[in-house]
């Protein structure tokens, strides 16, 4: 009834291709936009920020990422989270050695450190395709962990490897109480969410899903496969350090390079197939879900053995949050193959036919 | 050079470690197209059931079978709530889908049996053999002959399997084409069932093996990780590349872990141990470079 | 509509449940809680069940018995499968219910207290590391917040040196030790004081990484067998510690020359590797077994009364539950300090409970009286000392339970914390912390 796009005409196309083609669509973004810049920060608590918030934006990041890599461009990344500890442990090395560097120019440069080494991994992808180019990913994913470790100039020489990072200031303010860190983090993943729905809709993405659907007819027709697929790798890669960089400065504080692990690299990917694979809302949703899974069922399921009076003891309830989060994934992907985004997208063809049936 | 041929061998040994869990990913791979990645899991599982029904006064014969059956068990209820539900899904979802079972496994098997670290014996002493420490000051350890005896036997009872028996042959009409194999009135799902059934008893055998070497624990998942470069390098296809992978991911990485770090130290300084983690991966990837399906893999022509 | 209305009211009851519970808890008069970010799944969650498991016994034990002086402990875990966003998750979600009244916060992993550090120095909580987590917080000037309890790596380290030295006539000169470490922040943070102490003893230090998880140490003991080292000391956690003993068997290397650390040496790692573990030292700062009182009378009053935390009480007596047992000890000891000066029978808050681990001093006599005599040093802490002890014993695995071998072996204080103070103050600068002055304190 209300979400309708009748009347709505289109005169030039400009306007036809605009990012947003529904009137309710943009305001509903414009809603969201309000909510997340101006309600939240009044309204959310400190554990919200530091626990939720602030990890869900900076993880539906690294999932954009993954997602123009594995979702647009077809090509599979078990190496997620090395490439966010690039992120990391470049921007850490900028603020730290260059004096008054600003730390928005870190991020940026840390971006751009891991594309730098996204392309190098990208390389084999030219020739080595599907799971074989999944396990050569996890090549990248043990090195880059390896080197981080192992060079003592990339941790500033802590006798740990661990790296502690220094406070936030951009233009004098400090960004100290999460809901400045949270501003800061929502500000930098909206812009770069802008920016990859933009370029997924642009000739560029056009080409990586060319290409993801079939490499060699994609070159048949004309595009060229090491442009596109090596800048599928920088462009992820540089979406994934700067979410590293975020990680390290605005939500731990303090990383290893044991902690940019195999499993964060699932956790990424996990997000972007729940989420929906080849879809910018879907890194979003999939990240919120794969977060908030396991904060519920830790909370969740204690509360149900007290309330019931099972006799569980602490042990087995943490086994069984295992289990049901694997179980769910599993439900997860048996009942929406396609995730999230695709449930989001027929419940908006429903309402559009709402409340009639045809 | 003596010290050469003693990391040379002791290489060969581990990498056949690493077979026996590869070997598990090639047979679900092989029938079902489907990367196994709870395979590791699968070890732990066994591995542990094994433990837990001795714990619970079984014999090892006994507790054998029964985790056997367990697996079994496992292989037919992965096969039916999800292999079944998910045809015609792609391989990553699929894939994705083993992930998920990895943790469900990982959850369920401590719970049954418990979380803490126990040891299982199987007669078996890691220790050097005397003579040949004696005769050529080389350190050989009979369990990892042992355990090189019980790969070879198991691939020879593989081959055997597929080669000789109805079900073998059925198996391996899946493996070449499962529409073909359909439309000849091979049941698809029992097929598929049988798989697991069978890399149950391939994690039970490598579980068995880990699980005496390094104690029953958590960790034998990760052994999951050290046969995935096996795999890329032997071919996701392939059962004597499973084994040739296993080899030569073996040895290259011991010799690399003894040979390279002083060369690095020589360049940059300091301590660069532990490239064994890494090196097998990129070694794999430098050899896919060259044969992108893989030592015994099968070609794959692209057409439009 | 009608099932709707039942949802409606099922949610809402829900929702008053829970509401009840939180006010109830919030209600109730003296109690002091002790958040646990604690970890019973994944790789180490054999080892955090015996820890945890003995600090949670230990608590109920005191409750039992009229709780801390009439306040009672209350606790909350929260699983952290060792990982360091699920700690910082964990430690987020349960901040605010300490804030009035909290325990030190013990996390029993080094990357989470590392992550943790800077968080409890701005919430102002105490965070307790006790036998690891940052080593160079024993500068308690710098981190006032954060407590390395008892003793650190680097201090234990250098003990085990002390320990081979006396055991070689005192002197290790012309001798090699081999230092097998696990290749993370928990391994390498010794490195430096096997250096200084190489340099003052005049031995060789060859240095082998393995690499997470360490399932597979084949090279590595090659090596060792090409170096013939007189010593092995190893920093292993989990499944790299019965592989090392393991593949050290296999090489043929004596099991009589291998040190391992503190998180080395507990039954987890010798029961399942067997006949090989036998011979094998280890560092230790509190003893196994049941012979200390209080754990057997804990064993009697909680596991009597059928509140005890572990299903396998097997468990109870093992090195890592009278761990927990010890730490939960120093915990409760800390409170007691604090409301020797802040009032009896009150809950203290953050800033007590942090003088009061700041200010404590567990005698010879508090121990006995605790019934916990030799179950580990003693420990007096100070401002510019937040170790407090320094001390480890050197146990022997016999085959079936550790031996202590030793007494308490100080490490070379006058060596190792002035690395603490370099370190602390290399971290200030970069941070911007303005040290306390400590002979302001009291």
């Amino acid at each position: 009834m209300f979400y309708r796009e009748t009347g709505q005409f289109k005169t030039s196309y400009a306007a036809d291709q605009q990012i947003f083609p529904i009137r309710q669509d943009r305001i509903g973004v414009v809603l969201l936009l309000i909510a997340a810049f101006v309600v939240m920060p009044l309204a959310a608590s400190n554990y919200w920020f530091n626990a939720i918030l602030i990890p869900f934006l900076i993880f539906s990041l690294a999932a954009i990422g993954l997602n123009i890599l594995t979702g647009y461009a077809g090509q599979l990344s078990l190496g997620s989270a090395a490439f966010m500890a690039v992120g990391a442990y470049a921007a850490y090395n900028f603020q730290v050695r260059v004096e008054g560097m600003p730390i928005l120019v870190s991020f940026m440069l840390a971006g751009l450190t891991s594309a730098g080494v996204g392309i190098l991994f990208g390389l084999p992808s030219l020739r080595i395709k599907g799971f074989y180019l999944a396990v050569a990913t996890l090549a990248a994913q043990f090195f880059i962990v390896w080197c981080l470790t192992k060079f003592p100039y990339l941790s500033n020489n802590s006798s740990s490897g661990v790296i502690s990072v220094p406070g936030i200031e951009i233009l004098g303010i400090k960004f100290d109480a999460p809901q400045e860190r949270y501003l800061l983090v929502l500000a930098i993943v909206a812009l770069l969410a802008l920016v990859a729905k933009n370029m997924v809709r642009s000739t560029t993405g056009r080409a990586w899903m060319a290409v993801r659907d079939m490499d060699v007819a994609a070159e048949v027709i004309g595009i060229r496969l090491m442009r596109t697929k090596l800048l599928a790798f920088a462009i992820s890669s540089f979406y994934c350090g700067v979410a590293g960089a975020l990680y390290a400065f605005c939500y731990l504080g303090s990383v290893e390079p044991d902690g940019f692990s195999l499993d964060l690299s699932f956790k990424i990917l996990f997000m972007i197939i729940v989420g929906g694979v080849g879809s910018i809302l879907g890194s979003f949703l999939g990240a919120a879900f794969i977060l908030l899974l396991p904060i519920f069922l830790d909370i969740f399921l204690p509360w149900l053995s007290a309330l019931l009076q099972l006799p569980f003891d602490g042990a087995t309830v943490s086994h069984i949050q295992l289990m049901v989060f694997g179980a769910l994934i599993m439900f997860f992907l048996i009942v929406e193959p396609h995730g999230l985004a695709r449930l989001w997208q027929i419940g908006k063809e429903k309402l559009r036919l709402w409340p009639f049936p045809h | 050079m003596q010290f050469f041929f003693e990391v040379l061998i002791g290489g060969l040994l581990s990498g056949i470690m690493y077979s026996l869990v590869a070997l598990g990913f090639v047979l679900i791979f092989k029938a079902s197209g489907v990367l196994n990645f709870a395979q590791g899991a699968m070890v732990y599982f066994a591995a542990l059931s094994v433990v837990g029904c001795m714990e619970k006064g079984a014999p090892l014969w006994l507790a054998l079978i029964l985790a056997f059956a367990i697996m079994t068990l496992l292989g037919i209820a992965t096969e039916k709530f999800v292999l079944r539900k998910m045809v015609n899904q792609t391989p990553i979802a699929l894939f994705m889908a083993t992930i998920g079972l990895s943790f469900f496994i990982e959850g369920l098997a401590p719970m049954l049996w418990g979380n803490e670290v126990r040891p299982l014996d199987i007669g078996i002493v890691d220790e050097p053999i005397p003579y040949i420490l004696d005769s050529y000051n080389m350190v050989v350890s009979s369990f990892d002959l042992f355990a090189a005896g019980v790969a070879v036997a198991l691939v020879a009872g593989l081959a055997l399997f597929f080669q000789y028996t109805r079900v073998g042959r059925a198996l391996r009409a899946v493996a070449d084409d499962h529409q073909a194999a359909l439309s000849i009135g091979i049941p698809l799902q029992h097929i598929w069932a049988l798989v697991w059934a069978v890399a149950g008893f391939v994690a039970l055998v490598a579980g068995m093996l880990w699980g005496s070497r390094n104690g029953v624990q958590y960790a034998l998942t990760f052994t999951a990780l050290k046969a995935l470069p096996v795999l890329i390098l032997g071919g996701f296809t392939s059962v004597p590349g499973a084994i040739v992978g296993g080899l030569i991911i073996g040895a290259s990485e011991k010799l690399a872990e003894i040979y390279i770090p002083p060369v690095l130290a020589e360049v940059f300084g300091g301590n660069f141990g532990g490239i064994e983690n890494w090196f097998p991966y990129v070694l794999a990837l430098l050899f896919l470079l060259v044969r992108p399906e893989g030592l015994f893999g099968e070609r794959h022509i692209d057409r439009v | 509509m009608i099932a709707g209305l039942k949802k409606l009211v099922v949610a809402s009851s829900i929702a008053a449940a829970l509401l009840a519970g939180a006010t109830s808890t919030a209600q109730a008069a003296e109690e002091q809680f002790f958040m646990l970010p604690s970890y019973r799944v994944g790789p180490y969650g054999a080892n955090g069940q015996s820890w945890y498991g003995g600090f949670i016994d230990y608590l109920n034990y005191v409750n039992m018995k009229g709780g801390i002086d009439g306040v009672q402990a209350t606790w909350e875990e929260c699983e952290t499968e060792y990982n360091n966003a699920k700690g910082v998750e964990c430690y987020e979600r349960m901040k605010s219910k300490a804030q009035k009244a909290p325990g030190p916060i013990h996390v029993m992993s080094t990357g989470i207290s590392y992550a943790l550090v800077d968080k409890v120095a701005a919430d102002k909580l105490p965070l307790a590391m006790m036998g690891y987590g940052l080593t160079s917080a024993v500068d308690g000037s710098v981190f006032p917040w954060s407590f390395p309890l008892v003793t650190t790596y680097q201090m234990q380290a250098s003990a085990i040196v002390k320990f081979l030295k006396d055991k070689n006539g005192g002197s290790l000169a012309g001798k090699k030790i081999v230092f097998l470490y696990h290749d993370s922040a928990y391994g390498k943070e010794p490195i430096l004081a096997l250096e200084a102490e190489s340099r003052l003893n005049k031995y060789t230090l060859v240095q082998i990484p393995v690499a997470h998880p360490g399932n597979e140490q084949g090279a590595q003991w090659q090596r060792i067998r090409q170096e013939q080292p007189d010593y092995v000391i190893m920093w292993g956690w989990g499944v790299m510690n019965m592989t090392a003993l393991k593949t050290a068997q296999k090489m043929g290397f004596p099991r009589e020359k291998m040190i391992g650390s503190w998180w080395a040496g507990s039954e987890e790692d010798t029961v399942p590797a067997g006949d090989a573990a036998k011979g094998y030292m280890s560092a230790t700062w509190n003893v196994a077994g049941k012979g200390v009182p209080l754990i057997a009378d804990i064993e009697k009053t909680v596991y009597g009364a059928g509140k005890g935390n572990l299903k396998d009480t097997s468990k109870i007596g093992t090195i890592l539950y009278n761990r927990g047992v010890s730490a939960a000890v120093l915990s409760v000891e800390a409170i007691r300090a604090a409301q020797a000066k802040y009032g009896k029978a009150k809950a203290m808050g953050p800033e007590q409970v942090r003088w009061g681990l700041e200010n404590l001093n567990l005698t010879e006599a508090r121990l006995k009286a605790l019934g916990a005599t030799g179950l580990l040093p003693e420990v007096k802490t100070s401002c510019d000392n937040h170790e407090g002890s320094g001390k480890v014993k050197m146990q022997q695995w016999d085959g079936a339970k550790w031996v202590p071998l030793t007494d308490w072996i100080e490490g070379n204080k006058a060596l190792i914390h002035p690395l603490f103070k370099a370190d602390a103050a290399k971290y200030a600068k970069e941070k911007g912390i303005t040290p306390r002055d400590c002979s302001k304190e009291k």
